[in-house]
């Protein structure tokens, strides 16, 4: 018989973290990623790092930006409310090429909402929830071992753009208690970072989509970094060309390397005609959904996204191939359909959305597909 | 700690200041070049941190490294950086304006009493987007935003910080003659500094209010904010050096274990179980030694609580997935049983129980009601357990004698998943129980 463990996300994801070499965490109170803080407070010191609870959201995002640019791989977690205060921080990491990585233990929103209660509803927001609009890098666990594998993906993918990356998970991924044979799903490391310490301009801008070392507090040469608009020393600027330069740097720097980013879980059925498309705590109904199926004889594929933005276009074109139709199944009114419209082409595009509390049943997976 | 020791005659570079001519920023700012020459420290293991306003283009006037933030946050910046870097010296300039918007930050870093030096250039207004008023505007000042005088009092941020713990509080001038050693003196603490340097904006707050360098004293006097210093009386620990101190002495977490599958279960489909009671009443904590205990028997559990805001009030209830399976979906809207336990958890389960089924079951204890339900109700007696159940110790028992009852899992993996848990006795109560039924 194989092996088993009882655990959770929470777990799974502060164990990333760890294993990423994750030495400073800041964060705040909130259900339900308390979990994440309580266990980072316990573990980090024991493995010789620093974590410290912040006064609010808005000082524990700014003390990891603070800390990952003194070298220290940082990570802060939160749910939705917190996401909301982090939103200019966001900006400011993504304006000053800060890696860092954020975990949204999604809730049932908006506001309070329902603070023990699953949704889905930060989708677009992660995209899109700090002002300027620039590409976000989210991942989405779907599974205990797979929060543990991205967890570590998302610091590798935090230094390898310089940029924050978001680690979008849900209530119900990060604290039911499941059985699982394996702690994580594939083997995921953290890429060796070259820091800087050369004297060159720390934020100088080469090819457009080349990403420069970053250099820390405290190395062998100054650097600096600012949330303005700023030349290759980071003083402020309004110099057209400069300013051009780089705020196409930002948005090319990850859009032209989609392909390293782009994650899905495939199980496909080459005679299927229809497509169930989902992520995080949802992909189990859809996964189980599809068996249920195909035992009784109608093949269904499923398309699990593990990094919602940028959105996978390479690996769904992929997955639409013969498809008639696509089910877009997630705990919200309908947010990630909007990017599978665009794409979907002559295709039928159906959603699946439950705003009650509760999760997406495998039924209501099976009625949509009939 | 170690420093490198330089030498030089300035820590400025070779930008000119943009400050309007009159404003104290560039004085204030040449007591920093003063104090961080004296000091000595090499420039690369320098930051100066600053935010929004005119303060905050501060930074781009020195050879240290930099950094330029979000309005009024400066100081979690600067706190981020010295946690990773205690060897660093780290300045914070702030403007009157960001240290209202950051007022959470000002008071974390003097209760913290994190090394950092937070000089405010305090000239009672927002002198970059119009001169309106700040935190610090005196009452009766008259800016962009109070036509009519302003109605709301200045901030003591001296006496603010003092008495939440800074190690080292001073309010004074740009036109002080010891803002030099006052700076030096503030970047010698090993703790948090606060520097209040009262100044002129010559753009907008002189234009609308009395005020100049030779009446600034008496101002202060009037509004009851006396210059000068207050040190702590009792010194603190540096916050990271003391978090620093903590590293290590708490050994890490064993990795996760793995539970052993020795044990068999009866069940050959997927069943859900959903325990009900009251807040305190080890409900959550019982099922998930039931989960192992299915576990132990070759089978996947998921398990997911379900408990009002306060934690110790109220209901508490507990749903259990059991599957020869790996769970996908472990939602579960219809139990297959429940243990209905107390009535805070019948009616957080009431719904649940009249749409039961006739071939489900619920378990309860005698005298326990319970609505309406097609459900077959197993009624156990908690008097015919061998040791008597206390509160704490119903949920173990009768959840046990469920999970046991419906053969779920044997008497030998409830036994083996609760060894060496202080409600060892009452799981084994509850096997119990089911033994006394069997004898009825």
């Amino acid at each position: 018989m194989s092996t088993r463990y009882l655990t959770d996300g929470i777990a799974a994801i502060s164990r990333g973290a760890l294993e990423a070499g994750c030495d400073f965490f800041a964060g705040y109170p909130i259900t339900p990623a308390s979990g994440i803080l309580m266990t980072m407070m316990r573990e980090i010191p024991a493995h010789g790092g620093v974590a410290v609870q912040g006064e609010d959201e808005i000082a524990s995002i700014g003390m990891c930006i603070g800390a990952a640019m003194a070298g220290s791989r940082a990570m802060t977690a939160t749910s939705g409310p917190g996401m909301s205060l982090y939103s200019e921080q966001i900006g400011l990491a993504v304006m000053a090429e800060v890696p860092l990585v954020i975990v949204d233990v999604q809730r049932l929103g908006p506001a309070t909402g329902g603070a023990t209660t699953v949704g889905q509803g930060d989708v677009q927001f992660s995209r899109w929830g700090s002002s300027g609009g620039y590409p976000m890098i989210v991942l989405a666990p779907w599974s205990i071992p797979s929060s543990h594998r991205l967890t570590i993906e998302a610091f590798d993918l935090a230094e390898r753009f310089r940029t924050p990356v978001i680690l979008l998970t849900d209530k119900e991924l990060a604290l039911t208690i499941n059985t699982v044979t394996e702690l994580t799903d594939k083997p995921a490391t953290v890429r060796s970072r070259p820091l800087d310490d050369t004297d060159q301009p720390p934020c100088r801008i080469g090819a457009l989509d080349e990403v420069v070392p970053m250099r820390p507090y405290g190395a062998s040469h100054t650097v600096r970094l600012t949330g303005s608009t700023h030349d290759e020393n980071a003083y402020i600027t309004k110099d057209p060309v400069v300013v051009e330069t780089l705020n196409t740097h930002l948005r090319v720097k990850i859009e032209q390397h989609r392909e390293e980013i782009e994650r899905v879980h495939a199980d496909f059925d080459p005679n299927s005609k229809v497509l169930v498309l989902s992520y995080g705590t949802t992909a189990g109904a859809c996964l189980e959904a599809a068996d249920l199926s195909r035992q009784a004889g109608t093949p269904v594929s499923v398309l699990v996204i593990e990094s919602l933005w940028p959105v996978p276009e390479t690996a769904i074109a992929e997955a639409l191939q013969g498809i008639d139709t696509i089910v877009v199944a997630e705990l919200n009114h309908g947010q990630y359909i909007r990017e599978i419209q665009l794409i979907a082409g002559d295709r039928e595009v159906r959603g699946v959305n439950r705003v009650d509390g509760h999760q997406i049943t495998p039924g209501q997976i099976m009625e949509a597909l009939a | 700690m170690t420093t490198t020791v330089i030498d030089l005659d300035t820590l400025r570079n070779e930008r000119q200041f943009p400050f309007c001519p009159g404003c104290g920023h560039s004085t204030i700012l040449d007591a920093l070049d003063a104090a961080l020459v004296r000091r000595g420290t090499a420039p690369e293991k320098t930051v100066i941190v600053t935010d929004i306003g005119c303060a905050g283009l501060s930074d781009q006037y020195f050879a240290t490294s930099g950094l330029h933030g979000l309005h009024g946050r400066s100081i979690t910046y600067a706190t981020g950086i010295k946690l990773a870097r205690p060897d660093l010296d780290v300045i914070v300039i702030m403007g009157d304006g960001g240290t209202g918007i950051g007022g959470a930050h000002l008071l974390a870093a003097a209760r913290r009493n994190i090394g950092i030096t937070l000089i405010v250039m305090n000239n009672f207004n927002f002198g970059m987007t119009g001169g309106q008023h700040s935190s610090t505007t005196p009452e009766g000042a008259t800016t962009s935003t109070t036509p009519l005088g302003n109605l709301e009092r200045p901030l003591d941020i001296r006496s603010t910080v003092a008495v939440n713990g800074s190690a080292y509080s001073w309010r004074g001038t740009s036109f002080d003659d010891d803002l030099v050693d006052r700076i030096e003196e503030a970047m010698g603490v090993d703790g948090f500094a606060l520097l209040d340097v009262w100044e002129l904006c010559t753009a907008y707050y002189v234009r609308t209010n009395t005020i100049s360098r030779k009446t600034i004293h008496d101002i202060m006097g009037g509004l009851g904010l006396d210059p000068g210093l207050v040190v702590a009386s009792e010194p603190r620990t540096e916050f990271a050096a003391a978090l620093h101190a903590m590293a290590g002495q708490l050994p890490p977490a064993p990795p996760p274990k793995p539970t052993p599958t020795s044990h068999r279960s009866l069940i050959d489909g997927r069943f859900v179980l959903e325990a009900a009671g009251s807040a305190g009443g080890k409900v959550r904590s019982a099922v998930r030694i039931v989960a192992a205990a299915g576990v132990r028997s070759g089978l996947f559990t998921a398990q997911h609580d379900d408990y009002p805001t306060t934690v110790k009030k109220g209901h508490s209830a507990s749903t259990v997935v059991f599957d020869p399976d790996p769970i996908r979906y472990a939602g579960a809207d219809h139990p297959d049983a429940v243990v209905a336990l107390t009535t805070d958890g019948v009616n957080r389960i009431r719904s649940t129980i009249t749409a039961m089924a006739a071939e489900s079951t619920i378990v309860a204890p005698v005298g326990l009601d319970l609505p309406e339900t097609a459900a077959r109700v197993i009624r156990l007696d908690p008097k015919n357990s061998p040791t008597r159940l206390g509160p704490a110790s119903m949920a173990p028992a009768l959840i046990s004698a469920a999970a046991v009852m419906l053969g779920i899992v044997s008497p030998e993996a409830i036994r083996d998943a609760a060894a060496g848990f202080r409600s060892a006795d009452a799981f084994e109560a509850g096997v119990a129980l089911v033994d006394a039924i069997g004898s009825d």
